[in-house]
Parts: structure tokens; sequence; C-alpha cells
């Protein structure tokens, strides 16, 4: 089989098999009349109906900018606070036992909190929440990725005089920035989870609270119809992050395919 | 121009306590060329390290222009043996040899101008948006020198700049040293292990001994300039020198003793 045709059959197989499942699951749901299974075909035209696009902006808006605007706050605070942490060892130890614990505490006990932290039940908390689980995994690979750098190149730097800013702007940041999106990449999945998360508590708008709504009020399309939407909202987040890091990483690859071993 | 004073730099302490340096007494003079040879171990690149201001030594001082040297030095510039890893591989070559740039007090267009001169003076004046890894080993060490070169430096050290490159590459870039050491007019002290090396290049070859290290001779290379690859090491006085340098390293012996030494020594810093 040349490379060509083989490269087909795996591109094939992968766009076949998911379209296989959905034929069994709506060949099952046709014939055993479950309400609480409806059949791929009425969720598809409920989803088509509730987010193409009547209840968009109402409810999908709010969603993605509570994802982006925690994800972008986290990260910011992340890597703001990772560059000292990764640089300075006094600092790392002064500040690892509480990054540790933060982060072993699962979020969803800090919801009831957060509530009353951020005085809000509104964007404000949510945005918050958010922002917060999506500091940790950003703030490892930043404080990872700075320790990781090559001591030669950071003597190269110091040997020709570089003052700090550049350093950290011109070598530290880049060569840590791999692990970076790395972090990235962990936190934006936490987004869209703690997005889901926050909005079924104390919530009138977005994706979550129409799941937890409809699920309430026994309307079992509506609901199979959010959950399709939160699966392809992570589903595209994540593809469309991997798309940015091919690009902005494309040395990184080309880099490590012409090390010697 | 750069007078090491009784350089000596103890790693650790205690039980652990480990003499790289013992007592370093070395003068470069104003445009010469200055070869460090000695046996492996021996802690060359700690004595460069301290000399380049990036190590403070244990005892003794460096002085660059009767300035006593506590951190890098502005007229200093330093290549490394691992150009790999001290070429930045996220940006171009040009970016590369902009690096020490960035932050003096120079018209952009000046800038430009000595990034591009310095990679012209190495060859690499095509490659110039070139990521360093789609270079070979040989480019790459150039783009290392070309950055030195731009930073304009009064004196370049250079720590075992040629030990990871081919036999032939490294003939090519001790003639490109020589040649930007004219065009430049820059004191070089190199620092290698290749005996042959250091009597081809230098005006002056320092031999040091074995751990904790001191200078054991000072050897003036008489050779006619230019030097050339085969013409110059055909000559008797290049297999004397050669033959003298070999002798004095080679009774350079580990005792057992300092074998226990330099073990210690890598332990608490593997790059020595």
């Amino acid at each position: 089989m040349s490379a060509r045709a083989w490269r087909l059959t795996k591109v094939g197989a992968e766009i076949a098999v998911p379209i296989a499942i959905l034929l069994a699951w709506q060949a099952w749901t046709a014939s055993a009349h479950q309400a609480r299974f409806p059949r791929p075909t009425t969720i598809l035209v409920e989803f088509q109906k509730l987010w193409l696009f009547s209840e968009f902006g109402q409810h999908v808006v709010p969603s993605l900018e509570r994802i982006g605007a925690g994800f972008v706050l986290g990260a910011v605070i992340g890597v703001a606070l990772g560059i000292p942490l990764g640089l300075s060892a006094r600092a790392r130890r002064a500040a690892t036992p509480h990054i540790e614990y933060w982060r072993a505490m699962p979020p969803p006990a800090l919801l009831p909190i957060s509530i009353i932290l951020a005085h809000s039940i509104a964007d404000r908390q949510k945005i918050s929440f958010i922002a917060f689980v999506c500091i940790f995994p950003v703030l490892l690979n930043t404080i990872d990725g700075i320790r990781g750098i090559d001591p030669t190149l950071i003597d190269t730097a110091r040997s020709y005089g570089v003052p700090q800013r550049e350093h950290i702007r011109r070598i530290v940041l880049p060569a840590a920035f791999p692990q970076i999106m790395a972090g990235l990449r962990n936190s934006l999945a936490l987004a869209v989870i703690m997005m889901v998360l926050t909005e079924y508590f104390s919530s009138t708008n977005g994706v979550g609270y129409v799941l937890l709504i409809s699920k309430n009020t026994f309307q079992l399309v509506p609901m199979w119809a959010s959950i399709v939407l939160i699966g392809v909202l992570g589903y595209v987040l994540n593809l469309g992050f991997l798309l940015v890091e091919r690009r902005v990483l494309a040395w990184h690859r080309g880099w490590r395919a012409a090390l010697p071993e | 121009m750069l007078e090491i004073s009784h350089v000596g730099k103890t790693y650790g302490s205690g039980a652990r306590e480990t003499r790289a340096l013992a007592d370093i007494d070395l003068t470069v003079v104003e445009r010469e060329l200055l070869c460090v040879v000695g046996p492996s171990g021996c802690g060359k690149t700690t004595l460069l390290k301290c000399v380049g201001g990036l190590l403070r030594p244990t005892t003794g001082e460096v002085r660059l222009h009767g300035r006593r040297v506590t951190e890098p030095p502005e007229e200093m510039a330093l290549v490394f043996q691992d150009y790999s890893r001290s070429l930045m591989p996220w940006t171009s070559v040009r970016n590369n040899v902009l690096l020490p740039l960035r932050h003096k007090k120079l018209a952009r267009s000046e800038r430009a101008r000595l990034v591009e001169d310095a990679l012209e003076a190495v060859g690499l004046t095509r490659f110039i948006d070139h990521y360093p890894w789609q270079l070979s080993g040989g480019m790459q060490q150039r783009v290392a020198i070309a950055r030195a070169l731009a930073y304009q430096p009064s004196i370049l050290l250079m720590d075992e700049p040629f030990a990871s490159v081919d036999a032939q590459t490294r003939g090519d870039l001790e003639d490109l040293v020589l040649n930007v050491r004219e065009q430049y007019g820059v004191t070089i002290l190199f620092v290698t292990h290749d005996i042959d090396e250091s009597v081809y290049l230098a005006d002056r070859i320092a031999v040091l001994t074995h751990s904790p290290t001191e200078v054991k001779e000072l050897i003036a290379v008489d050779l006619p300039s230019p030097r050339d690859q085969i013409a110059t090491k055909e000559l008797a006085e290049f297999a004397r020198l050669r033959g003298h340098v070999y002798r004095l390293i080679k009774r350079e012996r580990p005792a057992a003793g300092d074998l226990a030494a330099e073990q210690a020594l890598a332990a608490v810093h593997p790059e020595t």
C-alpha cells in the first residue's frame, strides 16, 4: 500500500468510526423509544433550533465570554507569578507549599466561597473562579519551563550584560514558551469545565444554565442538545489552540528535529 | 590589558571542599592571542568564568584595563564551547547576533550594520534569516563568533570553541579566528585542550598544571604570520613547540589523590 493510500485510509477511519457510532445509536434509539435517549436526529434538529442561532447570543456568547476572560486572566496571572518563582529558588521554596495546597483543592469545593469573596453571583464571580482554576497549570509549567532553561544560555546573556527586563523578554519567556503553551492548553480545558460548573449555580444565562434548567424541567432533548454543544465547544477550542500552537511553536519542532540525539 | 593575579577558586566547604584553581597568575597583553592549555579537568572553564566575571574567584582578582572585574565587563565577550546551547533556537541568526546590541545606546541603523558586518566577517551573510538549528555545527559556532564580534569587545574569551566540530571545519574556524582578529583588532584569550590548535593559533601559550591549577609554563610562540594550516604545521619550530607542550602536559599525569579530587570536582561542578 502506498503512503498516500495509507494516509487516506487512516483519515477515512477517523471519519468513518464516529459516523458508524452515530448510525448505530440512531438505529437503536429509533427502535427503543426511550425518552431518556432521544434519537440523534431529534437532538440535531433541537441543536439547530437552539444554538444555530436563536439562543446563541443569549446563552453561548456569555459562556464563551466567561471562558475567554477567565482563561486570559488566569494565564496572565500564572505567567506573571511563574516568572519570579522560576527565576528565584528562594521564592520558589517559600511559595511551593501554598501552590501545592491550592492546586490539590478540588475546584468545586471553592465555588461557594467564591460567591462570598467576589461579592457577586454574576460574571465577576464566574470569571474570577475560572481564572483562579486556570492559574495553576500555567503557573507550574511556567516555573518548570524557566527552571529548565539551559545554563549556557543564561551565562551567555549575563556575559553580554543583557539587562533583566530584556533577559526576561528575549530569553526567559521564549525559552519557557513551549512549556507555557502546554500549561495553557490544560488551562483552556479546565476553563470549559469551570464554565459549566459556575453556570450551575445562581446563573441566569449560559450553556451550563440551559443544561441544568432543561434537566430540572425534564426537557430531555434540549438537555442533550446542550451536552452536544458543550462537547463541540471544548473540541473546537482545543483544535483552535492546537492550530495556534503549530504556528507559534514551529521553531520548536524544527529545533527538536535538528537535535543530534 | 588583562591581569589575572593570584586567582584561586574553591568549591564547597568543609569535607567536600574542592580546590579547582590554586593560584593563577597571568597577564594578557593588548592585541595578543594567548592560548591556555592544560590536562582535561584542570579547571580551564572555571578560570575563564572567573575572568569573564561569571564566577567570583575565592582568592585573588582579575583586572581589565586596571579595573577590577566583579561582573561581566562591557569590553569583554565570551564564546562557549557548546554553540547549540548558547544560541537561541526560537529566533533568526540576525536576532541572535543582535541580542547583545539591543541594550547598547546605538542607532537602529548602526545596530543593523554591526550585525551585517559581523556576519559578513564570518561568511554567513546568506544565512542571516535562517534559524540557527538549520545550520551545521561549524556554522552555528560562526554565528556565536559573529555575535561576539558585533558586541565590539576589546577582548574575546573563547572556551574550547571548536571542541565539538569535525577536524576539517575546525581548521577553517581557526583561520577565521586569526582573520577576524586582524580585522577587528581584538585581544583573544583562547582556552583549548588541543595542543596543535594552541600552537597554531597562539602568540603565547600558558600551560596549566593539574587541579588545583597553577600556570606551569608560559611559552612564546615565534611562528611566522600569517599562519597556514599546511605550511605552518610543517615547520620544524611547530613540531618542536608541539612536542614541548605535549611533554609538559603529559607529565601532568594525575596522581591518585588528584583523581579523587577531580571526581569530587566533577560532582559539585559538572561543567569543569
